[in-house]
């Protein structure tokens, strides 16, 4: 294969990364953002809703778009409302301490991790597609009539995939809608500035802060029940999303929501085309370095507003 | 109307206000005077219920605001005007004007009654509030206030660092309120303001009552404030 088809391919797939981790990571930065919370369960949110998407569909043994369909609806919902119980018996009984709630997510941590360990054991299983055709595609090249397009072999991507990367701009887009254009994000965003002061004038901050709570982990859950049919569910696979989310929030700028989409594509993407040409451990290795520099020059991170 | 007995408050373990009894009326500004650290902006977050009481009540007419969750005492008529102002800086004067409406959605003119009051607020209405100069910060600290339709406005220094054309302004718009008949409760530093507006001082040294003396009393003898103002 030529060097621009080999592009392209690598591209779509650091696409599909960038769209699970844009998802992944804005459930991060709206808690930290909101909330001032630091989340380190957040990838036990994300591993629990990859988990009850295999645990959903295998009801449905046999309908695989059924089953599919089904786990997108509840699985969000069944992680978002854990979550939100998380806050209100935990979180809220530290005062959303910055320190203390960062050990208690970590206790969370584990408790998901394990409790998932013993009931639904050390496998990792498969969640069958609800369509996957493959869909082969074109490129371009100078023949003696000028431009025509071809079918090089092996560039080709299936249908799945494609919809993964248009159901979180979907998302995303809606998500961007809730924050800037409703009475509800209104509500965040005035609890975001000064919790005080969105007391002060009638804003219901607890109940804010369990429903963002649950929002953030239900953004994770989603993300887990999109990619679980390319990657499978296991218990530990809690670790690289959260590890990346951190690695997109800060790059981001912590709370900043575009910010976050974008790092999110500049990973994603960077991170697609360095595994195809050289190796997935030279990805990791670039995405920190990145990191490391944000942190030197930029600690506010490229889309945040220096907090004075 | 607005009714403080015997309040305890304080920050963590730190008591800062004890046994704070005073009373607001309709249509009245009652100024609230104390040096620094005296318990002025204390008392008006305990009104808010922003901090706990350690002890005693606060009602409005029939209803205990002590009793309730913080973000209930605004939907009884309390608009609260901060120190320092504290808007949501990031929003636009529209938005949060909006936030100001939460608590009595149905108050459909009221946005105007506020614009007509606040005509620069108008003009700026889609900038965002930390682009407003200081003056009209604090006009929109007031108008966001006002969009609840308040009967007891807790007023914090609201011309602190304000120039002479903008601290009249606030004074316009401080005695349109009372003369509408609302409940003022005012921290001042200013003599000149206090003589002229107060119609009752309480007066607090050190988070307690030192009594409380009327408007006409404190013009025969303006060296009763002596000793309630300044650092």
């Amino acid at each position: 294969m030529d060097f621009g088809p080999y592009l392209m391919l690598a591209t779509l797939e650091g696409a599909v990364t960038a769209a699970v981790l844009a998802l992944t990571a804005s459930g991060l930065a709206l808690v930290f953002g909101v909330m001032r919370v630091v989340n380190v369960a957040h990838g036990e949110f994300f591993m629990l809703g990859a988990v009850l998407a295999w645990w959903v569909t295998s009801w449905l043994d046999g309908y695989a778009a059924l089953g599919f369909a089904l786990a997108l609806l509840i699985v969000p919902v069944m992680v978002g409302v854990l979550a939100a119980l998380a806050d209100v018996t935990v979180l809220k009984r530290l005062s959303y301490d910055p320190e203390r709630t960062i050990v208690a997510t970590i206790g969370i941590l584990y408790i998901l991790q394990q409790v998932t360990l013993m009931t639904y054991g050390p496998d990792a299983r498969p969640v069958t597609p609800p369509f996957n055709t493959r869909l082969a595609l074109p490129w371009v090249e100078m023949a003696d009539t000028g431009l025509s397009l071809y079918w090089p072999w092996g560039l080709s991507i299936t249908s799945y995939k494609l919809a993964v990367i248009g159901a979180a701009a979907g998302v995303l887009a809606a998500l961007w809608l809730l924050m800037t254009r409703s009475k509800l994000g209104l509500m965040m965003r005035a609890t975001e500035q000064d919790r005080d002061m969105a007391l002060a004038f009638g804003i219901p901050v607890e109940r804010v802060y369990a429903l963002v709570f649950g929002l953030g982990a239900g953004l994770a859950a989603l993300a887990a029940v999109l990619i679980v049919p390319i990657q499978q569910a296991h218990y530990l696979m809690g670790g690289d999303p959260l590890l990346l989310s951190f690695i997109v929030v800060i790059i981001g700028g912590l709370g900043s929501l575009p910010g976050t989409v974008l790092a999110a594509l500049l990973i994603g993407l960077s991170d697609g085309i360095i595994s195809v040409f050289f190796s997935p451990t030279l990805a990791k290795i670039m995405a920190t370095v990145l990191v490391a520099l944000v942190l030197v020059f930029r600690p506010q991170g490229l889309f945040g507003a220096s907090r004075a | 109307m607005l009714k403080l007995e015997a309040v305890d408050a304080g920050y963590g373990r730190a008591q800062v206000l004890r046994q704070v009894s005073f009373e607001a009326q309709a249509g009245e500004i009652t100024c609230l005077l104390g040096r620094n650290g005296a318990g002025k902006t204390t008392t008006m977050k305990a009104i808010m219920g922003l901090l706990p009481l350690m002890g005693g009540q606060v009602r409005l007419e029939a209803e205990m605001l002590s009793a309730l969750p913080a973000h209930q005492v605004p939907r009884c008529g309390v608009g609260y005007v901060p120190q320092g102002r504290r808007l949501f800086g990031e929003l636009t004067v529209g938005q949060n004007l909006e936030v100001g409406r939460f608590s009595k959605p149905d108050n459909e003119g009221v946005l105007e009654e506020v614009l007509q009051l606040f005509p620069r607020l108008r003009e700026r209405f889609s900038q965002r509030a930390n682009t407003l100069s200081g003056g009209e910060q604090q006009m929109l600290a007031m108008a966001r206030a006002l969009s609840l339709r308040p009967k007891v406005v807790l007023l914090d220094e609201p011309t602190e660092g304000l120039q002479p054309s903008m601290i009249a302004a606030i004074r316009d718009v401080t005695e349109t309120m009372r003369d509408q008949g609302v409940a003022v409760v005012l921290v001042e530093q200013r003599v000149e303001a206090i003589l002229a507006l107060a119609d009752r001082a309480a007066l607090l040294e050190n988070g307690r009552m030192r009594g409380v003396v009327s408007g006409a009393e404190m013009r025969d003898d303006p060296s009763i404030l002596a000793g309630h103002l300044g650092v």
